[in-house]
């Protein structure tokens, strides 16, 4: 791995210091090794992807920065500081966002209210004072509907603002998960196949949507990605995993000449 | 100059209009954009600080006047503004269909020489990069939306707001020669130039003058009195005609308001949340929207489907009398207020149709069904006849005599004539100047005492004095019998059937009339949904045997309609097919205003028309497709060809065509 604090990717772009590191993680389910001492960093306004064949260990490293699982061995460092084991709201709480493979969202609700969802952690009012509708708790919804509506805008999502998510497309519902994680104002935000079961036209659609919000924000992002294109297309940097273990990291041309990536992803003659 | 009427010459430049809007409207709002789920307004005299300070950064970018100004964007003030802005400096406003392909951009954008690009996103510079070669005129581009484009070359990349406060820094450098170009403006000179649809061969540039715009926006906006109190939604595009016309034109002149929706997509929830009273809308607009209820209606409780039911009958029968005055019993009065209170009024909020004073449709035929219900509902829907050529106007219906069959009489100010082969021609205040840069189609289309040829067949009914249009005089043909051959008539006809969306009817010169078809989508995959038909595509739904029999029974019905016109009979439909694609202006099918290619698509599936001609059961077809980022694909399908029963018709008589 690099040991310089910033690099400049080829479109210009200047990448600052680690915003999140792992650090020797292994995380284990009873006898199975999910994951198997794994390091590397996430950078300050990068896009960083994570990839691997089925049952690499992905998801659970998604899990793992977002406080979900807790290694057994390792440290996670979140912005130059050791991160103390900590419930995932609390994690969210410091600026960690996240989607999920599954989508998540509350399907009898409207695009709208599952987006204002997104930015309860940034609610400071109380139940009470949202019950009576005076003064801050009134400033404050209005305050996050201003943000809510420049999400939805950003998403070109208007036409379905009033629609309960459950009755949308699958691709939609996509875009919807990633409206709620923005909400959160995000520093760093994690994406766990944001384009599974996507057509071309939806995948070009969300891999824009993930060009922009790092353009637009400066958002930090991780994703889990299956579709080799894709990341090869958007990423900066790229973890390999193969089997709980990190097998390659670098530049998306790095990694596809790196020779256990190819066996990984094609197969080695075992004979 | 063959037309005595004349401008105020105060008001006989688009600029000159807005500064008296600034002030004897100043406080009425002039535009309305929803963004951010908030319908944001601007009123006359806040627009023209924007299109001033617009047009005082176009004069730092060194436009000049002549120049010529792309607009590519949907319907937004901010490009409504550029094309005011543009009109100040004295360079002429281009717009252009934003969903244009590349190359369908690159020719229009070279072939008016563009100097300049108003465009609204990434999606659109990025589409002007790729043509860049093709287009060495081109100076300057100047987006609306930053998202994406941060790291862009900016050198001849300007973002819109950049240009406004660059305008308003160098206000006093550059305001005298915005003012001198303000007052040497002429009502004579080019105020937008826009260009056709291209039903046949390449689009052509039409001039049209400040004098040719606002003349007709004073003659129209008389003949329905429109004024300052009435509003409009912009949601047509902006590179036709009408757009300009009513967004533009007759809004400038009437100081009345312009609403652009959040996004193409939520028109339907824009348009019922601004109401507009004044309203245009193609006919498929309209069809569309009487086919949602329709399936809804089917959907809802019984209850409520009965209402509905009993009161439309009602409606039908003495709505459209109530509409034009006429005498009602007063049982009946009574029986129709109920009604509006329960249905007609509900559901014309449901629709945002509740406050329309004035509706127009245009563009191709009207189904009388489709026509008679919205004026059933109270709305006082009406036709009108008219072009690019002629800035939309040559005939429209005056209130209290519309008719689903007629397109009115000639509009003030416009004379119209039938030459004796039965082309309409006519000659108006609004007849454009010439096609740019072409000088042979102009002379082709105008004759030099401004008489212009519509390219339609049509004629005056001896008893009312309306309209009537049979078809395009060139379509217009004869069968190998001598019969005359009007395929539009049988398309319309066939097309009023809320289940078929489009057709094509073939038979020039033949012994008989065959005709493709193509599905709606939504109607019958409804009617699919409902008798648990499953389908995974248009194409598999367009291939059910189910489908084809009720398409062949339609095709019947209208073989018996057709047969009753002396003139037509022999346009019955002898065999037709369902096609396995819906038809598609990105596949060059049809023109961006969706009208039928006609030589295209009998090139494209010459196989499919040589199979109805030859008697086959069955062909084969492979088909070239173009997805919306232009890359192309193909498709391929066995289509199943069918016998229709034609009525017999006595011996035909020889019409010259």
């Amino acid at each position: 791995m690099s040991t310089v604090e910033t690099y400049t990717t080829p479109d210009g772009r200047t990448i600052g210091a680690p915003v999140m590191e792992m650090k020797n993680i292994t995380l284990r389910f009873g006898g199975v090794v999910a994951i198997k001492d794994i390091s590397f960093d996430i950078r300050e306004g990068e896009i960083r992807a994570i990839i691997g064949p089925n049952g690499a260990g992905k998801s659970s490293m998604l899990n793992v920065m977002n406080g979900f699982y807790h290694p057994q061995e390792g440290e996670v460092w979140f912005r130059g500081k050791i991160r103390p084991p900590m419930r995932p709201y609390q994690i969210a709480g410091q600026g960690v966002a996240r989607t999920f493979q599954n989508i998540a969202l509350f399907k009898g609700m409207s695009t709208l209210d599952n987006i204002m969802c997104g930015r309860l952690t940034h609610m400071k009012t109380g139940m009470l004072s949202h019950i009576l509708w005076k003064g801050k708790a009134e400033r404050e919804e209005v305050e996050a509907r201003e943000k809510v509506e420049k999400i939805i805008d950003f998403l070109e999502i208007q036409a379905i603002r009033k629609k309960p998510v459950g009755s949308l497309p699958y691709g939609l519902q996509k875009r919807v998960e990633l409206g709620r994680a923005l909400a959160a104002d995000p520093e760093l935000l994690l994406l766990d196949e944001p384009m599974a079961g996507m057509n071309v036209e939806e995948k070009e659609d969300m891999s824009r949507f993930i060009l922009d919000v790092n353009d637009e924000f400066g958002t930090t992002i991780a994703l889990i990605e299956h579709d080799m294109g894709v990341v090869m297309d958007i990423a900066d940097r790229v973890v390999v995993m193969d089997y709980g273990k990190k097998i390659g990291d670098g530049t998306p041309a790095e990694v596809l000449a790196n020779q256990d990536v190819i066996d990984a992803y094609l197969g080695v003659d075992h004979g | 100059m063959t037309n005595a009427a004349v401008l105020d010459t105060s008001l006989d430049t688009f600029p000159k209009l807005l500064v008296r809007n600034s002030t004897k409207f100043a406080n009425r709002p002039a535009y309305r954009e929803k963004e951010y789920g908030i319908w944001q307004s601007w009123t006359w005299a806040e627009v023209r600080k924007q299109v001033e300070a617009l047009a005082l950064g176009f004069l730092d970018l060194g436009m000049e006047p002549g120049d010529h100004v792309a607009i590519v964007g949907r319907n937004r003030p901010h490009f409504y503004w550029a094309m005011m802005a543009a009109q100040y400096v004295g360079a002429v406003p281009v717009p252009v269909y934003q969903d244009a392909v590349a190359e369908e951009m690159a020719y229009v954008l070279d072939h008016c020489n563009a100097r300049f690009a108003i465009v609204e996103d990434q999606e659109q510079v990025d589409k002007i990069l790729e043509i860049e070669d093709k287009i060495p005129g081109l100076k300057h581009v100047v987006y609306v939306d930053k998202r994406g484009l941060r790291k862009y070359d900016h050198t001849t990349l300007h973002a819109y707001t950049t240009v406004q406060e660059t305008g308003r820094v160098k206000r006093d450098e550059h305001q005298p020669e915005l003012d001198r170009r303000v007052n040497a403006a002429t009502t004579d000179d080019t105020c937008v130039m826009l260009y056709t649809s291209g039903t046949t061969g390449r689009p052509k540039g039409v001039v049209m003058s400040h004098y040719n715009m606002l003349m007709t926006a004073k003659n129209s906006c008389e003949f329905d009195n429109l004024n300052e109190t009435d509003s409009v939604l912009a949601y047509l595009p902006m590179a036709w005609i009408g757009d300009f016309i009513f967004s533009m034109a007759q809004s400038n002149w009437a100081g009345f308001c312009v609403a652009c929706p959040e996004s193409a997509e939520t028109m339907q929830a824009d348009l019922r949340e601004i109401g507009p009273t004044y309203f245009f809308a193609p006919p498929r607009f309209f069809e569309g929207l009487l086919t949602n209820v329709m399936i809804r209606m089917e959907d809802a409780g019984n209850f409520k489907r009965k209402m509905f039911y009993k009161y439309m009958d009602h409606a039908k029968k003495v709505g459209p009398d109530l509409l034009d005055g006429k005498p009602v019993s007063a049982a009946d009065k009574l029986k129709y207020q109920i009604g509006k209170l329960l249905v007609y009024g509900p559901l014309l909020n449901t629709l945002g149709l509740s406050r329309v004073r004035v509706g127009y449709t245009a563009g191709e035929a009207i189904g009388p069904e489709i026509f008679e219900f919205y004026r059933s509902l109270g709305i006082n829907l009406k036709q009108l006849y008219g072009q690019t050529e002629a800035c939309v106007y040559i005939t429209q219906q005056p209130d209290g005599e519309v008719r689903a069959d007629t397109v009115g009489i000639p509009s003030p100010g416009v004379e119209v004539r039938i030459a004796d082969n039965g082309e309409v021609f006519y000659r108006s205040p609004g007849t454009f100047q010439e096609y740019y840069n072409n000088p042979e189609s102009t002379a082709d289309t105008k004759d030099p005492e401004g008489w212009v040829a519509t390219g339609d067949a049509g004629f005056f009914e001896p008893s009312t004095g309306h309209l009537r249009i049979i078809d395009r005089a060139k379509d217009v043909g004869k069968m190998s019998d001598g019969g005359m051959f009007a395929p539009k008539f049988v398309e319309n006809k066939l097309k009023f059937y809320p289940d078929i969306l489009e057709t094509v009817v073939f038979g020039n010169e033949r012994d008989k009339c065959t005709a493709f078809i193509n599905i709606d989508l939504s109607a019958v995959g409804n009617w699919a949904e409902r008798n648990n038909i499953a389908y995974a595509s248009y194409q598999e739904l367009a291939g059910h045997p189910k489908v084809l029999e009720s398409i062949q029974n339609h095709v019947e019905a209208v073989n018996k309609s057709v047969a009753e016109d002396e003139m037509l009979s022999g346009c019955q439909i002898h065999r037709f097919l369902i096609l396995h694609k819906e038809l598609d202006a990105d596949d060059g099918e049809l023109t961006r205003t969706r009208k039928v290619r006609r030589k295209v698509i009998e090139e494209k599936f010459k196989v499919l028309i040589d199979g109805l001609y030859d008697g086959s059961k069955e062909v084969f077809v492979e088909t070239e497709v173009t997805y919306e980022d232009g890359r192309k694909g193909s498709i391929s399908a066995t289509l199943e060809l069918r016998d229709a029963a034609v009525v017999p018709v006595k011996a035909k008589k020889d019409v010259a065509a």
